[in-house]
């Protein structure tokens, strides 16, 4: 006791504003974004009783709440409609965004000829190439697969190519020196070092999974094709049905956020014992 | 076995063989910099050769000539016996480790590339990081070592494979003096050890002087060699050495003949323009 009371005794001022800080830091950064969210969704309910806006309008949070409740069986059967959408795509990403930056990494030239393309197929508005793909795809899954890649496959291709391209040259010259074979070579040397890239790549395209499978949604369910919940926005918007539209979007909100967190925890997990991002910082 | 078949041809000649040659080697970079020109040099076995110089006299390029990351532009390499790449040892002048792996996997690297497994590369791999002093840091990533451990994870990676030839790239260029003293202490023990032969590039007169059997001075525009010196004093070579006056008067002469390859090169720079 007396110990910890003599060490902060032998603190100089300075120090013990700069520790008094960390503490209010570390406390603070969990405090303040949740205190802010409750006082915006406290000012929300009371704007809503205040100037007496209509539900179908702008609903009442605790009615929101209410309406995810009640409307729990319809609406998350569609998320799950919505996320397996979301996950294939992504794992498809993954495959076509790596393979096709370890085909880029074995010649410049492949590169050269073919990143044009990839390019293109990313600055192309989803929405305008959708009536496309539904003239010439009929499988509604694939239909909708297809545009959520063609949104998240590009930071995966052009991060994983950046990650494999950038391997420090004493290494490869070492690797080169040992008689390294080309798979060798990209096995234990371009792929690991390419990592970081990688799952930074990752940590995006996991938000534009969700964001193309609701967008493929959005199209292809204004035709009336599809059971997600974009579909469900639509139809609760026909019906003025404001409290359901709020539910599917906190819902889809929700698991944008929580896509984030996993993926930053794989991330982390991957990354921790060797790469700077992901290590304390240091004074 | 390399070793011992070395062993047996000196007993039976009663000196040293050549290893390799260096005959009227030049090195024009495809930008027309001319970085080596004319450089002959015998490396004997068992040779501790340093190649001490200014920056830009073309050392590294001599060194990567040796390593055969980069092809002569004239002139040729003659190795004694068969040329095998796999019997070069690099260290660069960073650690250049593998920053994912642990010191073990960096120091089985070079195995692993020619397809030794780990069970078998271990008994390899374990010695050579006691022989560096790093043993019970198997299993640490290089970010938890120091700058000097690391550089001791690059040499185990290059010995690992028994090299007949180590090229080291001023290696120990960025550490602080009381490291780069130790680890000069520990790379003379080894090398007495195994008595494999060593061209080591430096910038440094006293490291050069400290380590070798031969100081080759090279000069700059064009990189070539300028002189070189003999250091006669005997091995083991340890801090006692390192006050001595026979010391002090090795790197005197070392130094003269560096001084005399810059001004040189300034010379000719004048006569140039």
């Amino acid at each position: 006791m007396t110990a910890i009371e003599d060490a902060t005794l032998k603190l100089d001022p300075e120090e013990a504003r700069r520790a008094r800080q960390e503490r209010l830091e570390r406390i603070g950064k969990w405090v303040l974004p949740l205190a802010i969210m409750v006082l915006a969704i406290v000012l929300w309910d009371r704007i809503c009783v205040w100037n007496e806006i209509p539900q179908y309008i702008l609903p009442r949070p605790g009615v929101v709440l209410q309406t995810l409740h009640n409307d729990a069986g319809l609406l998350f059967s569609s998320l799950l409609v919505t996320l397996r959408i979301t996950f294939l795509s992504l794992a498809l990403a993954v495959i076509g965004g790596v393979g096709l930056a370890v085909l880029f990494a074995q010649s410049k030239w492949v590169e050269m000829s073919f990143f044009p393309f990839a390019i293109v197929l990313q600055v192309t508005p989803i929405v305008a190439i959708f009536p496309l793909i539904n003239i010439y795809v009929n499988n509604q899954t694939v239909k909708l697969l297809l545009c959520a890649w063609i949104v998240a496959f590009f930071p995966i291709l052009s991060n994983t190519t950046l990650g494999l391209n950038s391997v420090d040259r004493n290494l490869r010259d070492l690797f080169k020196l040992n008689g390294a074979t080309r798979w060798q070579q990209l096995r234990y040397l371009r792929l690991p070092a390419a990592m970081p890239y990688f799952l930074g790549g990752l940590k995006i395209a996991g938000g534009l999974s969700l964001i193309g499978a609701v967008v493929a949604e959005f199209v292809a369910g204004a035709q009336g094709q599809s059971s997600g919940l974009a579909s469900r926005i639509i139809e609760a918007g026909y019906r003025l049905n404001a409290p359901r539209l709020f539910a599917a979007l906190i819902l889809i909100s929700l698991t944008g956020i929580l896509i984030f967190l996993v993926l930053s925890l794989v991330s982390h997990l991957i990354l921790r014992r060797w790469h700077e991002s992901a290590l304390k910082q240091e004074r | 076995m390399i070793l011992e078949k070395v062993a047996e041809t000196r007993a039976a000649s009663g000196e040293t063989p050549m290893l390799l040659a260096l005959r009227n080697v030049g090195k024009v970079f495809s930008n027309g910099v001319t970085a080596l020109s004319k450089v002959d040099l015998t490396i004997r076995e068992g040779d501790f050769l340093s190649l001490l110089g200014p920056s830009g006299c073309g050392k590294s390029t001599a060194l990567r000539l040796i390593a055969g990351l980069s092809t002569p532009t004239s002139g040729q390499l003659d190795w004694r016996g068969s040329i095998d790449r796999s019997n070069t040892g690099f260290v660069f002048q960073e650690p250049t480790l593998l920053p994912w792996a642990s010191v073990f996997d960096n120091v089985w690297l070079p195995l692993r590339l020619k397809g030794v497994s780990r069970a078998k590369a271990e008994p390899a791999v374990v010695e050579m990081l006691s022989r560096v002093h790093l043993t019970g840091f198997e299993n640490a990533v290089p970010r938890e070592l120091s700058g000097g451990m690391k550089m001791r994870v690059s040499i185990a990676r290059a010995m690992v494979t028994k090299p007949r030839i180590l090229l080291m790239d001023e290696p120990f260029a960025a550490l602080d003096e009381i490291t780069r003293f130790k680890l000069n202490n520990d790379l003379l023990e080894l090398w007495q050890d195994e008595r494999f032969t060593v061209v080591f590039v430096t910038h440094s007169v006293f490291e050069s002087v400290f380590l070798s059997s031969r100081v080759v001075v090279m000069a700059a525009r064009p990189g070539r060699v300028h002189g070189e010196l003999a250091v006669d004093a005997p091995y083991p070579r340890d801090e006692a050495f390192r006050t001595s006056p026979d010391y002090a008067a090795l790197c005197r002469q070392a130094s003269d003949v560096l001084v005399d390859a810059i001004n040189s090169t300034a010379g000719s720079h004048h006569d140039g323009h």
